[in-house]
């Protein structure tokens, strides 16, 4: 019902804008450009205030009624809700509003049907207030606005007024967003270090939550807090950001080097897609490339040699990832090694220097603290990576120091916690939300790092 | 400006003595840009211990000439040079010659000042640590002082030598530029509109500075500024449209050209 409200007030707008033209047109007597502002910037100005603030009172509707009926209900009901928990409240409550829009519903019960009766009548009322508040504000809006046109009116100043507040909240929605997902993990976690604390979660060195409770059945609660530690966790991520960094690190350097200073146009114009279709593979794909493809080829490597593989082995996740990674090293290496201005390379060529004496003297530490940031990049964006080590390199939180066994990491522990039916405030799950926000915490620094990094070395060549 | 006077006396003591040698020859030089001619058959001489100024308007090829003497056009991939060039009778597009080698002998300054992002020491120390010119630190750091020098700039620099090159002024870092040629001990001297980035005062410093390398050294300069041609050099060549227009010694140059062109272009009717 609210839906036609919006359309409605879409097709004002529409009609608004084109009366709005039509007047600004008409006040001077079609001689345009005596007006201040544009017709079009008119017209514009009558179609933002006939819509804008009904639309607005919509969205606020629409973000506090379900609050306000939820409400109503439980008040009108408390004598038959009182014997009831949290979670069986809001369960009704759930129900009732299902039932009230046509949902299905497991357990309906009279006391429920009553509540989506009430429910129903409820929302038809709020329903009808908010068209007769939105088509007051459009009308009363359109007539103010229209009333304004004249030929010296600034609308074009208002519509650009209007249009910065749009902007604004579009990009305040964005960081409220970024905010409230922070603020979550950070209470969630909080929650979970209520039960086992901070200093046995950081430093702990054993970590095996699946066995959380140190009673079964109607005796489980107690929280065995030794099992949370997530050293060997954190020791498993390093080791794979490490071997995926040795194989990326270079790589992508030299193919960035290679690239910017000696690939002629023909073969930088095939070479860079190329390796930006490397960087386009779902990283599912490079999952199972790892585990089907590269984890088996170490294993019957190390046979032959001798050594004992693990058929999940960091190795093969590490050097899948690093394989990953190469696109991103490259291309941010690139871009800075590019950035470096060409008079460095003249000056040093008119010395008398090789390209290769030029590139190690000259450009490369010119673009060091670039190169770093973008290395610093990538490492955050390897100890981010799930899906390759899910399916690369196992689940055994081992504490070892060797690439041929198998080991898990930080992302790895997260999907396994949280897949599965799980209750949403066990020592368990909540310990998704620490480890969240300890990886959090780590990709945060070493972006800033990075950024810091990148913007130093930018103001130097302006 | 006593500059200007001082050098147009010692240019009225040098241009009676004997002609000195020729030490870089061009002959029917000619480069392409991909389709594009920029330099048509120039025949241009470069005489040891002489400034030699290009003028010229610009695109007219003054650049693309000066790059040709060092092979510095090697580094675009799409310029073809065609034609002789010769330092000291030797060919320098020569295939048996090093182009590492030819760039250690004739050096270049280029229009803006480029020193390398590294300490004042460093930059100056660079060419000479590519060559191996020096055996030990110690050696190292007495070129280092005397390119310095030499350029004018070592009582300006001498207690701050560890510090950054790029903190340097326009006027210091171009002298640095200069200093970092000087370092690998050249015998010629390219210079690409050098004081085109500075101040007055710094230009007069580096027009100061060119003027004492003459003895030292060979040195051609690429310069819009007619003023400067005539202050600082003893051989002037106006270039237009990538043709040759006229050569001769400065002071004939801008008293009495022969082609209408050069006399046109100098008393400011076009360029
Ligand atoms: N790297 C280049 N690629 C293509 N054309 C060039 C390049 N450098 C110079 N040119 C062309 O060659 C001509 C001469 O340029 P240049 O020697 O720089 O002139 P000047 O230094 O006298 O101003 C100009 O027309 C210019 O457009
Ligand atoms: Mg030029």
């Amino acid at each position: 019902m609210v839906g036609y409200l919006v359309v409605l007030l879409l097709v004002l707008a529409a009609a608004a804008y084109w009366i709005g033209r039509t007047r600004a047109i008409a006040s001077v007597n079609g001689d345009v450009a005596r007006l201040h502002s544009l017709p079009g910037q008119h017209g514009m100005f009558l179609a933002l205030f006939a819509a804008g603030p009904a639309l607005l009172a919509i969205v606020l509707w629409s973000m506090v009624t379900p609050g306000i009926e939820s409400s109503i209900i439980a008040d009108r009901f408390s004598a038959e809700l009182s014997g009831m928990g949290v979670p069986q409240v809001e369960a009704f409550i759930r129900d009732a509003r299902a039932m009230a829009f046509g949902g299905l519903v497991g357990f309906a019960d009279p006391t429920k049907e009553a509540a989506a009766a009430v429910y129903k009548s409820i929302h038809t009322t709020s329903a009808w207030i908010i068209w007769a508040v939105a088509l007051l504000l459009s009308a009363s809006g359109f007539y103010w606005a229209y009333s304004r046109i004249a030929q010296a009116y600034r609308a074009r100043h208002v519509v650009e007024r209007v249009l910065r507040a749009f902007l604004i909240t579009c990009s305040a929605v964005a960081i409220l967003t970024t905010i409230g997902i922070v603020l979550s993990l950070i209470f969630e976690s909080l929650r979970f270090f209520q039960q086992v604390p901070l200093y046995k979660f950081l430093f702990g060195t054993h970590w095996s939550p699946q066995s959380a409770f140190t009673g079964a059945g109607a005796e489980a609660g107690a929280v065995n807090q030794d099992i949370f530690g997530m050293v060997p966790l954190f020791a498993g991520t390093l080791l794979i950001t490490f071997i995926a960094m040795l194989v990326a690190a270079p790589i992508g350097l030299m193919a960035a080097i290679y690239l910017s200073d000696y690939a002629s146009k023909s073969v930088r114009a095939v070479a860079k897609p190329v390796l930006e279709i490397l960087a386009g593979i779902p990283t599912v794909v490079y999952g199972f490339f790892a585990a089907l493809t590269v984890a088996p080829y170490f294993r019957s490597m190390g046979e032959s040699l001798g050594l004992n593989v693990a058929s999940e082995s960091a190795l093969a996740a590490g050097v899948v990832m690093g394989i990953m990674i190469i696109p991103f090293v490259s291309s941010l290496s690139d871009d800075v090694i590019n950035a470096v201005p060409q008079s460095l390379r003249d000056g040093s060529a008119g010395l008398g220097a090789t390209k290769s004496e030029t590139i190690r003297k000259v450009i490369l530490p010119a673009a060091l603290p670039g190169i770093v940031s973008a290395m610093l990049l990538a490492v955050s964006r390897a100890i981010g990576e799930t899906m390759i080590v899910v399916m690369a390199a196992g689940l055994a939180a081992n504490l070892t120091a060797n690439p041929l066994e198998a080991v898990t990491t930080v992302t790895v522990q997260i999907v396994t916690l949280l897949v599965g039916d799980q209750e949403f405030d066990s020592a368990k799950t909540l310990a998704a939300f620490a480890l969240g926000l300890v990886l959090f915490c780590i990709t945060l620094t070493l972006n800033i790092v990075a950024l810091r990094v990148v913007q130093k070395y930018r103001e130097q060549y302006d | 400006m006593n500059i200007m006077t001082e050098a147009s006396v010692e240019q009225k003591l040098s241009s009676g003595t004997n002609e000195p040698s020729i030490k870089m020859k061009g002959e029917k030089v000619s480069v392409h840009y991909g389709e594009k001619r920029a330099l048509f058959d120039v025949d241009l001489d470069v005489r040891e211990n002489q400034v030699t100024a290009l003028i010229g308007p610009s695109g007219c090829g003054k650049s693309t000439f000066l790059r040709c003497l060092n092979r510095m056009n090697d580094t675009i991939d799409i310029a073809r040079v065609s034609g002789k060039i010769t330092l000291d009778n030797e060919d320098v597009y020569d295939p048996k010659i090093d182009v590492v080698e030819l760039r250690a002998r004739v050096g270049m300054v280029f229009q803006k000042p480029n020193p390398f992002p590294k300490s004042i020491y460093e930059n100056v120390a660079y060419g000479p640590r590519i060559h191996g010119l020096a055996r030990s630190k110690a050696e190292l750091d007495g070129i280092v002082e005397s390119s310095l020098k030499k350029a004018g700039l070592f009582n300006e620099v001498k207690d701050r030598l560890l510090e950054s090159g790029t903190g340097l002024s326009g006027g210091q870092q171009q002298r640095l530029c200069i200093a970092r040629a000087i370092a690998v001990s050249p015998e010629v001297i390219l210079m690409d509109e050098p004081c085109s980035a500075l101040d007055p005062i710094a230009t007069a410093r580096v027009e100061e500075l060119i003027d004492e390398l003459r003895q030292n050294y060979t040195i051609v300069i690429v310069t819009h500024s007619m003023q400067q041609a005539a202050r600082v050099s003893q051989r002037t060549a106006m270039f237009h449209l990538g043709y040759l227009v006229e050569e001769g010694a400065t002071d004939k140059m801008f008293t009495n050209p022969d082609d209408k062109r050069t006399q046109d272009y100098i008393t400011g009717r076009f360029g």
